[in-house]
């Protein structure tokens, strides 16, 4: 498959008192595993299910239980991991991070922090046409969710709700590559694409199966480049993580007002102190969580319950073979297959029952047009009732229909509105409704030669004024149209009124 | 007759298998036994009702002529060990009023096995201690007694109570757990037989976990024959444990023949501490004699890391076990401190662990959060994996030079007295450890077989180590060495 070139987009500026300055993203994506059963259960992962429902006795961390790998999960962060371009690591192993907090049975999340299971990859993340920030990928590493603690339903009491606990997550982690508010932005919408075309993750922020720890720094101009040609991270500014955000718009928010604040404090002669923040959205404003000295130790050690994580090539070989086309192959084909501009095809690939639908109605006819339709008619006409695409009353083959009777001059484009609003309320084919409803265009030119003579004999005078002023011709087109119910075809129309005025 | 609970497993089942007895009239016996022995202290939680239930079931199976390898025989169980509706609670304060709602794999074999349990048998608290006295039930006693002395003295740790428990004749047999040499070291202390298993022969699941990848279960019986048919019934691959083998488990008692002409036996030099007492070194001695009479070729070996095992061990441990612990926060089970008003999270932890917790069991969880710690890592618990590796280096090299098996002392002296280390130094203690942690460093396994008394007429017991996997050429090793020791001593009963 052709790929596609891109240029890297140029870096923002962000002007403070004193100097410009520029922005350095790094991300780490908590994106949970879609899977039936946890990670070291087989408690279910169903989501809205009553508190402590699903909840195993290794979940609950009762004594003497222990985990056994999900296999499932392992082969979807293989999955992942091909999907993002990256290495695979045929050993890995899972390592025990402590710490204590009631949504933390055990007192420990198992994680992988040694030995992860997929090591660097990148991500394409387009700002534009041809424009695009190659972000790497340093690891994708599997761990387990916590739980849930509840501290606003009683005032002296807080509940723990372990459902979540143990539901396999896989920790993406970029290299500082992103350089923008509006990059990240479009780094976590295209990360959550290419997992929900892997089916590896669902996507949904809203229910927190993908969300992101973002570290921001400021640097001024040049120190970026100087940190990519040595890998020494202190050309960089200190950085501050702000955690656990499920909002592209907060992730946006977040990161300007941090800008802000670290520029001001940098520029008033301070430094910024490396810390966890939380981002609240009613204040727009980020806030400390964790100072460097309130860090805790995780003390991180191999978890003796598990050995090490071996897989085997050809099993990776097997998962790569059974790997769906992914958008950046799949946008660079209906550019060059179909003849698609670069946006309808990042619009029809954006999701992929979308792009499955585009192909649907599109196989063997004229791409661009079906794109149209779908685009332009369908999309405002679903947006207009808040309707999904998968829950369309229009079929892929009733847009490829009205693709061919437009192709075929059996109806003008504009009667093709009509066709697509009667398809779309009532279900019928377009076909049958032209058909039935008597909508074909009239190409038949001794019909129209007819009509324009009627016109031409009851309106001699308009005759002159029009032999005088060419462009009164089109009033002559206008009768013709009304005259035949607008199904004749306007091309033919005009050139017939054209010759009988002898312009 | 003699006295039901005094027999074997191996007695006991011929005769149930000869219908000359029942499982009923052994467990009467056994629970008669250990109403009469509440000072030993050895059992925590007595479970009458289970064992008769379980008894009437095994005799009408025997009836069926449907008997399994342990059907309707007494035995007891660790209190680490989770029993379903039965108290367990690795004696400790922490786990006040828990009873599992799941049964061990471990006890689950057994008790498919027809195996009756009549309670759970006193230990340290988490399995941390070799005296059994960090227990919060108070130590159990041994019922060994030195010659012309009451003192009390310690039946050895961490299964102490299945240690004492066998020897007084409470049960026919007990389980144990092993991290360090806790079913060897009571074992030898009371006269008995332990085996700890190659690591992964017997499920961990459903075992209250002290340090993971040292944590082994095993069998605590009267006689090497014991060992081998209870061992079969404990072991199997379990798919809940991902540690747990894939391998078959041999039929242990049908392989034991006594022979072990051509066989040859490592006589590590570095076992050789310094300040061994003369009665440990004669001892050993005695026992490569009998192994050489027996036929086996005896050879000097070298284990060189040996002298670091010990520390070595003393980090691994303690930092698996301050992580194992960590769950047990007053959060889900077990023990919550009372609050005081406005006592957040962190007061709940503190209070509750510094309640539930021994001191013992505090010290590890400190020494294993600290070589844990940023900073030490590379320090102390990378070097100990390192030392850990070499220490199963030298094993394997014994082996691929043809060793056999290592017969080493099982523990530097017999018996000591309740409370005479408890002013000594913690380490003092830790090096009672010396001759079993290299064993379970190793994942090897290792038996203990009584073969002596001291001059104060306390049993001495010898330690043989094996090749992985390979507990049935183990066990047929250790009869023969028990045949020639011929140690048939019991304790005079004074309780």
């Amino acid at each position: 498959m052709l790929d596609l070139t891109y240029e890297a987009p140029k870096v923002k500026t962000i002007a403070g008192a004193k100097h410009d300055w520029e922005l350095v993203i790094g991300m780490e994506v908590h994106a949970q595993v879609s899977s039936r059963a946890k990670l070291f259960s087989s408690a279910s992962t169903k989501f809205g299910a009553e508190p402590n429902s699903n909840v195993s006795f290794v979940d609950a961390a009762m004594p003497g239980m222990l985990p056994v790998i999900n296999e499932f999960c392992v082969d979807q962060a293989v999955r992942t991991g091909l999907g993002l371009k990256a290495a695979i690591n045929l050993n890995s192993a899972f390592d025990r991070k402590n710490y204590f907090y009631p949504d933390q049975p055990a007192g420990y999340q198992i994680s992988q922090l040694y030995h992860p299971i997929v090591g660097e990859g990148e991500v394409l993340v387009e700002m534009g046409e041809g424009i695009a920030r190659r972000v790497r990928i340093e690891r994708i590493h599997l761990e387990q969710d916590a739980g849930k603690s509840i501290h606003d339903m009683d005032p002296t009491m807080s509940f723990v709700d372990l459902n979540r606990a143990g539901v396999a997550l896989m920790e993406i982690v970029s290299r500082p590559d992103i350089r923008g508010a509006d990059e990240a932005a479009a780094y976590i919408t295209k990360l959550r694409q290419i997992l929900r075309y892997l089916g590896t993750c669902d996507g949904n922020m809203q229910n927190g199966n993908l969300r992101a720890d973002v570290n921001v720094s400021v640097c001024l101009p040049g120190q970026y480049e100087k940190y990519l040609e040595s890998g020494d991270f202190s050309h960089l500014g200190t950085r501050c993580e702000i955690k656990n955000m499920n909002s592209m718009r907060f992730i946006q928010q977040a990161i300007d007002y941090e800008a802000r604040r670290q520029i001001a404090i940098v520029e008033g002669g301070g430094t910024v102190d490396q810390e966890t923040r939380g981002f609240d959205p009613d204040t727009g404003e980020t806030r400390t969580q964790r100072s460097k000295e309130e860090a805790h130790d995780y003390r991180y050690f191999p978890d003796p319950d598990l050995l090490p994580l071996e897989i085997e090539q050809a099993w990776v070989d097997d998962i790569a073979a059974s790997l769906p086309e992914l958008p950046d192959e799949k946008k660079a084909r209906f550019m060059t297959g179909f003849g698609l501009s670069d946006y309808d095809a990042s619009v029809l690939t954006a999701e992929v029952e979308a792009a499955g639908y585009f192909e649907q109605a599109a196989e063997g006819r004229d791409g661009k047009l079906a794109a149209n339709w779908i685009i332009n008619e369908l999309y405002g006409r679903l947006k207009k009732d808040e309707t999904q695409l998968a829950d369309s009353p229009v079929s892929p083959a009733q847009i490829g229909q009205i693709v061919d009777l437009i192709k075929s001059d059996a109806i003008s484009g504009k009667i093709a509105k009509d066709v697509f609003e009667i398809c779309y309320t009532s279900g019928r084919d377009p076909e049958e409704i032209v058909e039935t409803e008597g909508m074909k265009q009239v190409t038949d030119t001794g019909a129209i030669e007819t009509a324009v003579d009627e016109i031409i004999a009851a309106n001699p005078a308009q005759v002159e004024k029009a032999k005088q002023n060419p462009k009164l011709a089109g009033w002559f087109v206008g009768q013709v149209m009304k005259a035949t119910g607008g199904k004749a075809n306007p091309k033919a129309v005009n050139d017939i009124v054209s010759a009988k005025l002898g312009l | 007759m003699a006295d039901l609970n005094t027999l074997g497993l191996a007695e006991a089942r011929d005769l149930l298998r000869k219908g000359e007895t029942t499982s009923v009239e052994l467990t009467e016996a056994c629970l008669k036994a250990i109403d009469a022995a509440d000072v030993l202290n050895a059992f925590v939680h007595k479970t009458p009702e289970i064992a008769m239930e379980r008894a009437r079931a095994a005799d009408a199976r025997l009836q069926a002529g449907d008997a399994p390898a342990m059907c309707g025989l007494p035995i007891g169980m660790k209190d680490l060990f989770c029993t379903e509706g039965v108290p367990s609670q690795a004696a400790s304060r922490i786990l006040d009023g828990f009873r599992p709602e799941y049964e061990s794999t471990v006890s689950a074999n057994l008790r498919d096995a027809g195996a009756v349990m009549l309670g759970k048998l006193n230990m340290d608290e988490f399995a941390m201690g070799s005296s059994n006295e960090t227990s919060a039930y108070g130590n159990a006693i041994n019922p060994w007694r030195r010659d012309g002395d009451d003192t009390a003295l310690t039946p050895g740790g961490s299964s102490g109570g299945s240690a004492a428990a066998v020897a007084a004749d409470l049960c026919l047999a007990a389980t144990g757990t092993d991290t360090g040499g806790s079913i060897r070291q009571p074992a030898a202390l009371t006269g008995t037989v332990g085996i700890k298993p190659t690591y992964g022969r017997c499920s961990r699941w459903g075992i209250i976990a002290f340090a993971s990848s040292l944590d082994q279960a095993g069998p605590m019986t009267k006689s090497v024959r014991d060992a081998a048919i209870m061992l079969g019934a404990m072991c199997s691959h379990d798919p809940k444990d991902s540690t747990s083998a894939d391998l078959a488990v041999p039929d242990f008692e049908s392989l034991l023949s006594g022979d072990i002409r051509g066989k040859t036996i490592g006589i590590p030099r570095e076992y050789r501490v310094e300040g061994m007492p003369a009665e440990i070194e004669k001892l050993w001695n005695d026992g490569t004699e009998m192994l050489k009479a027996a036929g086996a070729k005896v050879v000097d070996i070298s284990l060189p890391h040996t002298k670091y095992a010990l520390p070595a061990y003393y980090v691994i441990a303690p930092a698996e076990a301050s992580s194992n612990l960590a769950r047990y926060d007053g959060v889900r089970y077990g023990h919550r401190a009372k609050l005081a008003q406005g006592d957040g999270i962190t007061e709940m932890y503190e209070k509750t662990r510094a309640e539930g917790f021994g001191d013992e069991v505090q010290r590890r969880v400190m020494v294993g959060t600290y070589v844990l710690s940023a900073g030490f890592y590379d320090a102390y618990y990378n070097r100990a994996r390192k030392v850990r590796t070499l220490i199963k280096r030298d094993f394997e090299q014994a082996f691929a030079a043809g060793v056999d098996a290592i017969l080493t002392p099982a523990t530097p002296s017999a018996a000591f007295g309740l409370g005479e280390m408890t002013e000594a130094d913690p380490v003092q203690m830790y090096l009672l450890d010396v001759f079993t942690v290299t064993v379970n460093l190793a994942g090897l396994p290792g038996i203990t077989v009584p073969t002596g008394r001291d001059a104060q007429g306390l049993p001495l017991g010898l330690q043989l180590i094996g090749r992985p996997w390979e507990e049935a050429d183990l066990l047929n090793t250790a009869l023969a060495l028990e045949s020639a020791a011929g140690f048939v001593a019991k304790p005079a009963r004074w309780w």
